[in-house]
């Protein structure tokens, strides 16, 4: 999901000036508006390729994915990011949510610098815990520019650091990562509310999301990324909070994500999905919403247990508000229950593990947004309602714009 | 009890309103010496304070930090540091000094990781300005060319500076362009935001740029730690202080404040010293108003005693004088020296103008506790005064006193005999002089001072019996009159004459001691200054420098025959040695190397590139705080690696009183590579006018990208600065005589009061008043002939204490002897003449009477 993480970047820029952000479209702070931040005006010209223009590569349809070489870094793109989510089950039968995110950003600063400390590189790293008996986020983030040894992220395989935060691929036996279903990742996060230690098996090939990892994110093609999913994988680990260390298990879904563009014009935000199905198989879902809160596109992965995957056109998915919960903290109101349509005719069910999953940097910039542990479940023909897979859902642009 | 308390005060307190002028001195000699005690600790103390909070502000959430010399340090420690379990946060630093081309005031810029200020340096935080930095607001602080300046800072760059020589330089800040100097070069920076939460004047930039855009790749000043939860700072330096390569130490942030506290202690105690001296001169006068006062009331404290007053009371009430006119004294003081610590402030900025904390701008703030011991102090001063002629009063028999006829001045304490114990305080002093100095105080010497000066009160007795006879082979009536006078009662001529001693003890010794320092370092800086033009970019802390290129382009000015060059660096030795000065230049033929000891050979005689150590010369001062001499092995961190060096001789520097040492050029630059120079001298072909090779100079580099001087200019600002810094003393000379002579006026004002009888007598005798006018002259001239005698005596060895021990072991400098000779006869003679102008003023009023009332009044 290419236009995600929006609070954690306005959290970090915020170090830097950001004031400046509450100025312009960066108002519910989509990571790559937030690194353009061109006024609204320049942006909506929205002239051909201009990325390439800026000294990024473009992305384009076609490019097939290469592994393992495509696990790692494309350090000559705009933005990346490694994007782990999850539920952890503890030995006492608890359940939490987890997310943990890497973003790697070239910067175009300083590329004749010889200085090592040239910002042409930065690595920003964000982690959260949903305990349902905490009734809110446990979160932390770190930012830095990218210097061998404290903060990087490696081309050739999954390796990101920052100032001990980790994600990295372990190479399988035979030394080789070729995206079989034997790769192994580990993280690290350690913060003072919380901390884990988490390895991640992966039970089968990564899956690409649109046209062979093209997606698409609006109408014009432009506004694209690179994109691969790798969903169930298997997590056993251990959980800090506080003082208290759990050993849990459960799965997660990684994302890994490169792009070049900002954030398509006219949108407002984004409501996206990653769900582990019970039967082995996965889900993708996004829609990007525009100022009035209709949806300008969608798109989908549905994967069955074998890898098998079938994608969905804008047309073939449509998100529909059930339940609302507002936020006492900002006032935003969330729609934190969704039915789902797909054009295979079914109707799906999403609930989350608590309603209070909103990330909150008011205190710093203001960017205020949703990203929490749900529940996908399917309405049998005789009304029941049946779990059929858990994950994460993230939901952007429903705060109030603040305008300064 | 009212009664009696009415009684007392007027009996006692009524007294000092009798005597307005003497009061009115004392009261001026305890107020000063309260003024520049509280003064000089109030700007001390509001300096360190200021300087350790902007430090610890600065620092933020720091608790350690990695500092190393001045120059800065090899940023590989940052990620070593940064990755041990012990550091939780580390921020790396480049401190800029960077000269603004043309002005001379320079800004300081933090070159910082943003990332990491945010975490721990909230004030270092910058804020986007959005009508500055259209669009990239995110990135502006990390472009290499944006600047985030504090607004203090701000409002001083966009405003012309005056320069030294009253010219005017333009805005170092306009239309949002900050232009600075790197080397030679102009840089512009974009003004991109303030500082929102600084209140210093400091810049911040992005790190990455200030070490491209100044040409400090690799390079950081300092490093903030803040250290895992639970681990204390000392842990961690132990922990970590192995680790660090040489030249680099941690420390808590506030530590150097502590490190600036102890360079500027010598100079701080030197002047407190001063106001020492200046209460000390204040309790004597009281002391020799109280005694004349005292003596003159003999027979009303007898008739009081003989009433039924107890000895206690009359003590009391005596000391309660003295308290009082000290106490008023401390009051008065302790306003002046508020008063002064906020002209200080205004002035000199919070270092007394020693440039020990410069850059931090103090305020001034009423301490209770230190403003009411200075006030008792003043009150103290007024009590021990008072305390030698109380006592006497207080034991004289009630009978004895009453007794017609007896003499009204009998009450003068008597001085003779005490030539043994004048003798032993001499030779207290000698031994003193040994002592070496405490904690970098020569208490020893300040005491031999002291001793010396007691000493010289105490022999004044003894010179006058042994010069008196002298005088009396003279013809004239007059002086034979005056010869017999003070012969028969020396006790007089003591009490007036030694507080003439002690301030000419005083005022000599420092004119002695601050004329041996002027001509030496007019000597010195003519040996040291030997070029005909020096040049450099900046001053050396600060952002300019001369690379070869630079140096090549000055020597294809047309009339430079040679180019000398010095890099100046300042080293970190030791937590015990956080200055150390290193100087690389040329050394061949002793060019301007003053030295006192050793030779500008190697040791060992052999040549460059052959001994196994390098030489090196070290200052008189590195000398002293390194305990080392000629032929000693010396050890520098440079360029991170421990360096030793054989020590090839010893020379006068008055510049670094922490220490310097000088090496060769070509060794500096084999074992650094740094290529780097600070300062050129310039030779010129003969016959070339030295203005015109600066203005070529200028035309090359461009205007206010050089700093250009002549030796004769740098001599003359040097000694214009030295000058003002002896200003304060030269003061306290004035004030120390003028002291001397009013405790003449006072002591013949009183004394003339009491001989009214005899000049009446002198009168039928056939003196006309202008005979006894004469006659009160020569004998304040006498008077005032022994102490000065007395005092140029003692200061001369006061001098020779001060150059040989307290300026040796506070400064580290030794200076040659060069006494004023025309200028203390010339003293002398005005302050004779003077005292006999003043006693003859003072006895005005014995003469006002007819000499048949006077007579008359006696039976």
């Amino acid at each position: 999901m290419v236009i995600r993480r929006a609070g954690q970047w306005s959290g970090i820029w915020r170090h830097f000036g950001a004031d400046i952000a509450r100025r312009s479209l960066c108002a519910f702070a989509a990571v790559i508006a937030l690194l353009s931040c061109l006024p609204p005006e320049i942006h909506a010209q929205g002239s051909g390729s201009a990325s390439a223009a800026d000294g990024y590569p473009a992305v384009v349809p076609g490019r097939p994915l290469i592994f393992p070489d495509d696990f790692g870094a494309h350090p000559d793109y705009r933005t990346e990011w490694w994007y782990i989510t999850g539920w952890l089950r503890d030995d006492a039968g608890a359940e939490r949510g987890f997310q943990l995110t890497f973003f790697r950003v070239r910067t175009l600063i300083g590329e004749d610098n010889p200085s090592r400390f040239a910002p042409r590189q930065l690595i920003l790293a964000h982690a959260a815990v949903a305990d349902p008996a905490n009734g809110r986020l446990l979160h932390a983030e770190r930012s830095a520019r990218a210097w061998p040894g404290l903060a990087g992220a490696a081309t050739g395989r999954t390796d990101v650091e920052i100032d001990g935060w980790s994600l990295s691929m372990e190479t399988g036996e035979g030394g080789e990562t070729d995206g079989s279903s034997g790769d192994r990742y580990h993280s690290r996060i350690e913060t003072e509310e919380f901390g884990f230690e988490l390895r991640f098996d992966a039970r089968r090939p990564p899956l690409p999301n649109g046209r062979q990892g093209f997606s698409q994110k609006a109408p014009d093609p432009l506004n694209a990324s690179h994109y691969y999913s790798r969903p169930q994988l298997g997590v056993s680990g251990r959980l800090r909070l506080g003082s208290e260390i759990l050993d849990v298990d459960g799965h997660a879904w990684l994302d890994h994500e490169w792009s070049s563009e900002i954030l398509p014009q006219g949108a407002r935000g984004w409501d996206w999905i990653g769900i582990n199905l019970h039967d082995g198989g996965s889900l993708m879902l996004f829609q990007m919403r525009d100022g009035e809160g209709g949806a300008m596109w969608a798109a989908g992965t549905l994967a069955d247990a074998l890898g098998r995957a079938r994608t969905f056109a804008p047309d073939e998915v449509r998100f529909e508000p059930v339940r609302h919960w507002t936020s006492a903290r900002t006032g935003t109101r969330y729609p934190v229950e969704w039915r789902l349509h797909l054009a295979d005719g079914r109707t799906l069910g999403l609930r989350p593990l608590m309603d209070d999953q909103e990330l909150d940097s008011s205190a710093s910039t203001g960017a205020v947004y949703w990203e929490g542990a749900v529940r996908l479940s399917e309405q049998a023909e005789d009304g029941s309602e049946r779990e059929i897979g858990q994950g994460y859902l993230e939901m952007t642009g429903y705060a109030e714009r603040l305008d300064m | 009890m009212s009664l009696v308390g009415a009684t007392s005060r007027r009996l006692f307190l009524a007294s000092l309103l009798r005597h307005r002028l003497a009061t009115a001195l004392s009261l001026l000699a305890i107020a000063l010496g309260v003024a520049l005690g509280l003064a000089v600790q109030l700007i001390h103390g509001a300096a360190i304070d200021e300087f350790g909070r902007g430090l610890r502000t600065l620092a933020g959430e720091a608790d350690l930090q990695l500092v190393g010399p001045r120059e800065g340090f090899d940023e590989a420690i940052y990620p070593m540091l940064a990755k041990r379990p012990e550091i939780a946060e580390a921020s790396p630093v480049l401190r800029i000094e960077a000269r603004l081309p043309g002005r001379e005031d320079t800004l300081e810029i933090l070159g910082v990781d943003m990332f990491r200020v945010a975490r721990m340096q909230a004030l270092l935080r910058p804020r986007a300005d959005p009508a500055l930095v259209d669009g990239d607001g995110r990135l502006a602080g990390l472009q290499p060319r944006n600047i985030f300046v504090s607004v203090d800072a701000r409002a001083r760059l966009e405003l012309p500076s005056r320069l030294g020589n009253g010219e005017m330089a333009g805005p170092a800040l306009r239309d949002g362009v900050l232009t600075v100097q790197s080397g030679v070069s102009g840089i512009e920076l974009r003004l991109a935001g303030e500082l929102p939460l600084s209140g210093a004047e400091l810049a911040v930039m992005d790190i990455g740029g200030a070490q491209q855009m100044f040409g400090r790749i690799g390079v950081l000043s300092r490093i903030d730690l803040k250290l895992a939860p639970g681990l204390s700072p000392e842990a961690a330096g132990l922990a970590l202080s192995p680790l660090l390569p040489p030249g680099l130490a941690l420390q808590v942030p506030e530590a150097a404040a502590g490190e600036a506290s102890a360079l500027s202690r010598a100079y701080r105690v030197n002047l407190t010293m001063l106001a020492a001296i200046a209460l000390l001169t204040g309790a004597f006068l009281v002391f020799s108003t109280q005694v004349l006062s005292v003596a003159r009331r003999r027979r009303e404290f007898a008739l009081l005693r003989a009433l039924g007053m107890e000895r206690r009371q009359l003590l009391r009430g005596l000391l309660a004088e003295g308290a009082v006119l000290g106490l008023v004294g401390g009051v008065i003081g302790v306003a002046l020296g508020h008063a002064l610590a906020a002209l200080a402030f205004r002035l000199v900025g919070g270092d007394l103008g020693a440039g020990f904390f410069r850059g931090s701008r103090p305020e001034l703030q009423f301490d209770a506790m230190l403003a009411a011991g200075y006030l008792l102090l003043g009150g103290v001063a007024g009590v021990l005064g008072s305390w030698l002629p109380a006592r006497a009063a207080s034991q004289v028999a009630p009978a004895r006193a009453l007794r017609a006829g007896e003499a009204q001045y009998a009450g003068l304490p008597h001085m003779q005999g005490r030539l043994p114990l004048a003798l032993l305080l001499a030779a207290g002093a000698g031994l003193a002089c040994m002592l070496p100095p405490a904690g970098g105080i020569p208490l020893g010497g300040y005491a031999a001072v002291a001793l010396s000066l007691m000493a010289a009160v105490l022999s004044l007795p003894a010179l006058a019996q042994s010069l008196l006879p002298l005088l009396g082979r003279t013809r004239s009536v007059i002086w034979r009159l005056a010869h017999a006078r003070l012969s028969a009662t020396p006790g007089q001529a003591v009490v007036a004459a030694a507080g003439v001693v002690a301030s000419v003890a005083l005022a000599s010794a420092m004119a002695i001691m601050v004329s041996s320092f002027r001509v030496s370092v007019d000597d010195w800086l003519a040996q040291v200054l030997p070029a005909d033009l020096y040049v450099r970019a900046s001053s050396s802390a600060a952002s300019g420098y001369l690379d070869d290129d630079a140096l090549a382009r000055i020597a294809a000015v047309p009339g430079v025959a040679s180019v000398d060059t010095t890099r100046l660096l300042n080293l970190r030795l030791s937590d015990e040695e956080p200055v150390f000065s290193l100087l690389a230049r040329p050394v061949d033929g002793n060019w301007g190397l003053p030295l006192v000891a050793g030779s500008t050979g190697r040791p060992d005689g052999s040549k460059p590139g052959q001994s196994s150590l390098p030489p090196a010369w070290i200052s008189e001062a590195a000398v002293d705080r390194l305990g080392l001499g000629v032929g000693d092995r010396l050890t520098l961190p440079l360029a991170g690696r421990q360096q030793s060096f054989v020590v090839a001789g010893v020379w006068r520097d008055y510049s670094r009183q922490y220490g310097a040492a000088l090496i060769e050029l070509a060794d500096y630059r084999a074992l650094t590579g740094d290529d780097r120079v600070n300062d050129a001298a310039i030779r010129l072909e003969e016959g070339t006018d030295a203005g015109a090779v600066a203005d070529a100079l200028n035309a090359r580099f461009g205007p206010g990208r050089l700093i250009i001087a002549l030796p004769g200019e740098i001599r003359a600002t040097t000694l214009q600065i030295f000058d003002r810094t002896f200003l304060i003393t030269y003061l306290m000379e004035a004030v120390t005589v003028m002291i001397g002579l009013f405790g003449i006026a006072t002591t013949f004002a009183a004394l003339a009061g009491t001989r009214e009888g005899e000049f009446g007598m002198l009168r039928h005798l056939g003196f006309t008043r202008g005979e006894i006018g004469r006659l009160i002259a020569a004998e304040g001239a006498l008077t005032a002939g022994f102490g000065v005698a007395c005092g140029l005596l003692a200061g001369g060895a006061m001098a020779w204490i001060l150059i040989e021990v307290v300026n040796r072991q506070s400064f580290h400098w030794s200076m040659d002897l060069a006494v004023p000779w025309a200028a203390l006869v010339l003293f002398a003679a005005v302050l004779v003449s003077l005292a006999a102008l003043v006693a003859r003023l003072a006895g005005a009023r014995a003469m006002r009477g007819s000499a048949v009332q006077a007579v008359k009044a006696d039976w």
